[in-house]
């Protein structure tokens, strides 16, 4: 970032919530750079930015795409960079049919699932006998891909394509091109509709206009950053994509001080996606087999990549063989598809919402929670509870007694006199758990870089490690399964799990890292640590537990330990931990040079064609096959790697391409289209389609929606209302509420208003304010700030309502207690990842403290029946125009 | 210093001598400063960690004395922080050494009202067991069509984004062995 010549942090309050890397905007900004914070609430981000610019929570894709349509009509783009290396040349099928045109949905739209076929969104194939690349198959259209949240899959390269024969236009003025679609989907992204409909002026939005375009292009490069402010919303794949698609129309991908930051907030975060404890995915961004789909391990990986395509996905096989190798040893063998059968299948969409709401309706019996307090931190906390009440058992390990282990004793739900302790059958173990100084192993950090911390000393009393728990649950579930005939019992019996521990019985990180990089099996180099993923085969002869992290253990070296001071190494800093791919540490760094492989400029020189040598040279791994010439063009036959043209940057993309329009991979479009969220005061400007028509919607009593603009019963809860995070504070808070220091800190839960709500509800400063949704109502100490602005939003006024959300009922020992903000959420989902839109939602507030017992569910009722909402309201897919009309 | 006995103890003297022209270093300290040594000077070891609160990977010096973290500081080396920590960062001694921590096994039976003390290997036992009967009761051999499922929808898991990369993967190889899918961390949220 320290690179950067101007920096927009958007979906962020980076000061407050990632301060230490802060420390980076800061130089940047001390070197020159314009910082500039687009956000809801001016807040410690805005302090120090060169301006803040405040938008209406959830209306960012119009924002961008305004910026989009400025680049493009004004010319201002990178034109050299676009051209050679994004998909603006490629040519669109005759078939895909865009929202302007159709209303607000693109084509292949079927309202009955509420699921796009992508098959109208293919390229043009110029393949003989073919009309489209990257039509997919039968079983990959948008209501399957939905329902195993399929977009994650694309952690570490694109979706697939049959193979990379696209007609293309140079010159990219045919109106099939991509250029020319993006252009004209975006042509009605004015600024007068960004001051309409985000409440943003036009001088502020000339001001952001011109700060990215002059710091972009070969001498200069603009950086986003966003963190939740961005995800979570029920098109928050979308807000970023926009923000992919205007970094790579001014050719800030690729390059130093460019790019998109995403400031991830947990300590792994990075690492437990990579090495997923996520439903939907295996280690390194392979997914999960679906029933029906990959019934064998073939039909699996022909839907996972072609081998007909470009890039290093075309590898996959030897990732899934590699990873069944490491985990199933001998058993796995090529005559059983390596004990691809082993792995359990996917029939639907198991996130952790619809697991919840499983235990509710009782086919979940047992549910483990590690270092995660769903009861304060999940949306929708009563659901939350609800859930835990109705299981047969429960284990917590935590480091504290937190809210998710004593609900049942001390919860809301006790106090309102809605669950009664005696009535609740759970058993409910709670295991403390080891903290990172009383443990070896590794965090991956948000720039995808791993950092081993060593133990410091023994954990006290019962406290162990997750290592330790899950190696023993292991043996203990193997030891009760021992000489069992049932075929059900072989994947646990024929796992390899046998790992060397220490005095204590501890199992040695080191050697679960060694396994997750892997090793050669057969040959001279049997038993040796892998050297990185390309040494991977297919074939049987080598392990790995997570093909992306192979490399972190080359040389017998754990490299992750790597430790040189900053002072004594290069700026890029290659030899402080290790970064995943292969220890690069801007991804896709062949961009940084022009197609002949030259710098675009001495500034901005990060890696760079050696003619001399023949190699890719430079300051950070090239992320591209080394000696690959820039002027190589591949035959039309090659695929895989050797199919990579000297100027295809994107080398896990299966054409080489940066999207600007993805043809495959993003289920609700191809180009990111405005919606309002799931409540809104406003009416969606662009069309009578008020919201994402494939957004995942939950349809329960227990989750009721507030009406929204063109509703009846819209001001019966008539405030926006957003969540966020403090500096002294850490997420459901088992970390900081529990820590005097932080908690004297931040003591209170409480809420930000404007002066001007303050005045419209009698709210004062101090005093206490009660704050209701359609499904809780909770009390918060009310702040009186300027920060907060209302806005002008389609001709009337949006005031927006801010509250941290770290506090919780409950709980044994935090120093700290309050309401807790993630009660007033429903569950509405974002269709590519499943991730709950909790930065927008509706509510009232009114002066004093909330009533209690059966008075609190009392005054929630009340609201429902006033604002006459019912378990439909919301959550119509496709939205009738002329019904909204007349509703109004 | 200079004794207080003496004239050559007075505050503007001390300054002087000292080079500490504004008095606020070493010219005005008081004794009880001047014995007390930084709890990082004396201690045994100085073991090298990571943050373990948000993203960004700070570097900590976790300083060990007579086995226990007696302090935690910000890791100069580190090219991410470069020395500094925020208010969290700052405060995790107090995480390792909170008084308020649970450090032993804690165990509500159906329907009690209060909790009861388990030995660790009798909890992971009956966990183990549950585990055991929990899969065999709610197995799914295939749906309805006949295509496998080979899975348990009775088991399911939250957490990770705190843990170790080490800790997310015998997780994940552990569940998916036993079937259980409904794995999920923070990254959903
Ligand atoms: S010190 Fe603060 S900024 Fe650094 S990793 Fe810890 S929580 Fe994040």
């Amino acid at each position: 970032m320290a690179n950067s010549d101007c920096i927009v942090i958007q979906g962020s309050n980076m000061a407050e919530c990632h301060p230490v890397a802060y420390q980076w905007v800061t130089e940047a900004k001390l070197r020159g750079a314009r910082v500039i914070h687009v956000d809801p609430r001016f807040t410690r981000t805005s302090a120090v930015a060169d301006r803040h610019i405040p938008i209406r929570a959830g209306s960012d894709v119009i924002l961008l795409g305004a910026l989009i349509n400025h680049v493009l009509t004004t010319e201002t783009y990178f034109r050299d960079y676009v051209q050679a290396y994004t998909n603006a040349t490629m040519l669109v099928s005759d078939d895909f049919q865009d929202t302007e045109d159709l209303g607000g949905v693109f084509s292949g739209y079927d309202p009955e699932t509420g699921q796009y076929d992508l098959t109208s969104w293919a390229y043009k194939s110029r393949a003989a006998g073919e009309e489209k690349v990257g039509e997919p198959g039968p079983e990959e259209h948008g209501a399957e891909q939905a329902a195993v949240a399929e977009g994650q899959a694309y952690g570490s390269g694109g979706p697939p394509l049959d193979h990379a024969l696209i007609e293309r236009d140079p010159t990219m003025t045919d109106p099939r091109c991509v250029l020319q679609v993006l252009r004209r989907h975006y042509a009605r992204y004015t600024p007068a509709l960004v001051t309409e409909v985000c409440g943003i002026g036009r001088e502020d939005f000339d001001y952001l206009a011109r700060s990215i375009v002059e710091n972009s292009g070969r001498e200069r490069t603009t950086m986003f950053a966003y963190a939740v402010g961005w995800t979570q919303h029920s098109l928050g794949a979308q807000f970023i994509r926009t923000s992919a698609i205007l970094q790579l129309l001014m050719g800030n991908v690729g390059r130093p001080g460019g790019g998109i930051m995403a400031l991830r907030g947990h300590a792994s975060i990075q690492g437990a996606s990579d090495i997923p404890t996520l439903f939907n995915l295996l280690p390194g961004y392979l997914p999960m087999p679906v029933a029906g789909k990959h019934e064998s391990l073939g039909q699996y990986l022909e839907a996972v990549s072609s081998k007909r395509q470009k890039g290093f996905w075309t590898k996959a096989d030897t990732y899934m063989v590699s990873l069944l190798k490491a985990w199933w040893g001998d058993a796995a063998q090529p005559d059983n598809d390596f004990c691809y059968d082993y792995l359990p299948r996917l029939n639907g969409n198991h996130n952790t919402y619809q697991s919840v709401m499983d235990m509710i309706a009782g086919t979940v019996k047992g549910y483990f929670l590690l270092g995660q307090n769903p009861a304060v931190g999940s949306a929708h906390g009563r659901m939350q509870r609800f859930g835990m009440a109705n299981l047969d058992w429960l284990v917590v390990r935590d480091i504290n007694l937190i809210e998710s282990a004593t609900w049942w004793k001390d919860g809301p739900e006790i106090a309102s006199g809605e669950m009664e302790t005696d009535k609740i059958a759970t058993e409910v173990f709670f295991l403390p758990a080891a903290n990172h100084a009383e443990k070896d192993g590794t965090f991956t950090q948000t720039q995808r870089m791993l950092q081993w911390h060593f133990k410091a000393v023994e954990p006290p009393g019962d406290a162990r490690s997750d290592l330790w728990f899950y190696y023993v649950l292991g043996q203990k579930i193997r030891e009760r399964l021992a000489g069992s005939t049932d075929p059900v019992d072989r994947p646990l019996l024929d796992l390899t799990w046998d790992y060397p521990q220490d005095e204590h019985g501890e199992p040695d990180a080191d050697a679960i890292l060694r396994e997750v990089n892997g090793t050669y099996l057969t040959g001279e180099k049997a038993g040796q640590a892998l050297p990185g993923f390309v040494e991977l085969k297919a074939d049987g002869s080598t392990a790995s537990g997570c093909w992306i992290y192979s490399g972190v253990y080359a040389g017998e070296v754990n490299r992750s330990k790597n430790k040189v001071p900053d002072a004594e190494q290069s700026w890029v800093a290659p030899d402080w931990g290790w970064a995943w791919p292969m220890n690069r540490r801007i991804l896709y760094n062949r961009a940084s040079a022009d197609p002949q492989g030259r710098p675009w400029s001495e500034r901005k020189a990060y890696v760079w064609w050696d003619e001399e040598q023949g190699t890719w040279v430079g300051h950070d791994v090239p992320d591209f096959p080394v000696t690959t010439d820039p002027a190589y063009r591949p035959a039309d036959t090659a695929t895989g790697p050797d199919a990579l043209a000297g100027d295809d940057p994107f080398i896990m993309q299966a054409d080489g391409k940066g999207w600007l329009f993805a043809p495959k991979g993003m289920i609700d479009g191809p180009m990111p289209t405005h919606y309002e969220p799931q409540e809104s005061p406003v009416d969606n400007a662009l069309y009578p389609q008020q919201r994402n028509p494939s957004r995942l919607v939950y349809p329960r009593k227990d989750n009721l929606t507030a009406p929204s603009a063109g509703d009846p019963g819209v001001d019966v809860y008539p405030y926006v209302a957003t969540t966020y995070r403090l500096t002294e504070h850490h997420t459901a808070g088992a970390m900081s509420r529990w820590l005097p220091y932080l908690s004297e800190l931040q003591p209170e839960f409480f809420c930000e208003v404007s002066p001007e709500l303050a005045a419209e509800r009698g709210l004062e400063n101090g005093g206490w304010a009660t704050l209701i949704s359609p499904r809780s109502a909770i009390e918060a100490r009310v702040l009186v700030t300027e920060r907060m602005t209302p806005l002008v939003v389609g001709g009337r006024t949006v005031h927006q309502i801010g509250m941290p959300y770290h506090w919780g009922v409950g709980g044994t020992g935090a120093v700290v207690q309050g309401d807790s903000a993630n009660d007033l959420l429903g569950v509405t989902l974002d269709p590519n990842v499943s991730i709950q839109e909790s930065k927008v939602s509706s509510v009232d507030i009114q002066p004093g403290r909330r009533p209690h017992g059966a008075d609190l569910l009392r005054l929630v009722q009340d609201y429902q029946s006033r604002s006459g909402i019912t378990v439909m309201t919301g959550n119509d897919r496709l939205e009738d125009a002329e019904e909204r009309g007349e509703a109004r | 210093m200079a004794d207080r006995g003496t004239f050559l103890g007075w505050p503007v003297l001390r300054q002087l001598a000292s080079g500490d022209f504004l008095g606020r270093g070493p010219a005005v300290t008081t004794r009880h400063t001047r014995e007390r040594t930084a709890r990082t000077a004396t201690a045994d070891k100085v073991v090298k960690s990571v943050c373990p609160y948000c993203a960004v990977g700070c570097g900590q010096n976790i300083f060990v004395k007579d086995g226990r973290v007696v302090q935690i500081e910000g890791d100069p080396d580190s090219p991410v922080s470069r020395g500094r920590l925020c208010p969290k960062g700052s405060a995790s001694e107090q995480l390792v050494n909170n008084p308020r921590r649970q450090t032993t096994v804690l165990y509500r039976a159906p329907y009690a009202t209060d909790w009861t003390h388990l030995g660790l290997d009798e909890a992971t036992d009956m966990i183990a067991d549950r585990v055991v009967e929990t899969r065999r009761r709610t197995w799914q051999d295939k749906d309805e069509h006949g295509q496998f499922l080979r899975r348990t929808m009775g088991i399911a898991s939250l957490g990770g984004a705190a843990l170790d990369n080490e800790e997310n993967y015998l997780m994940k190889k552990l569940y998916t062995a036993m079937g259980a899918i409904q794995v999920e961390n923070q990254a959903r949220i």
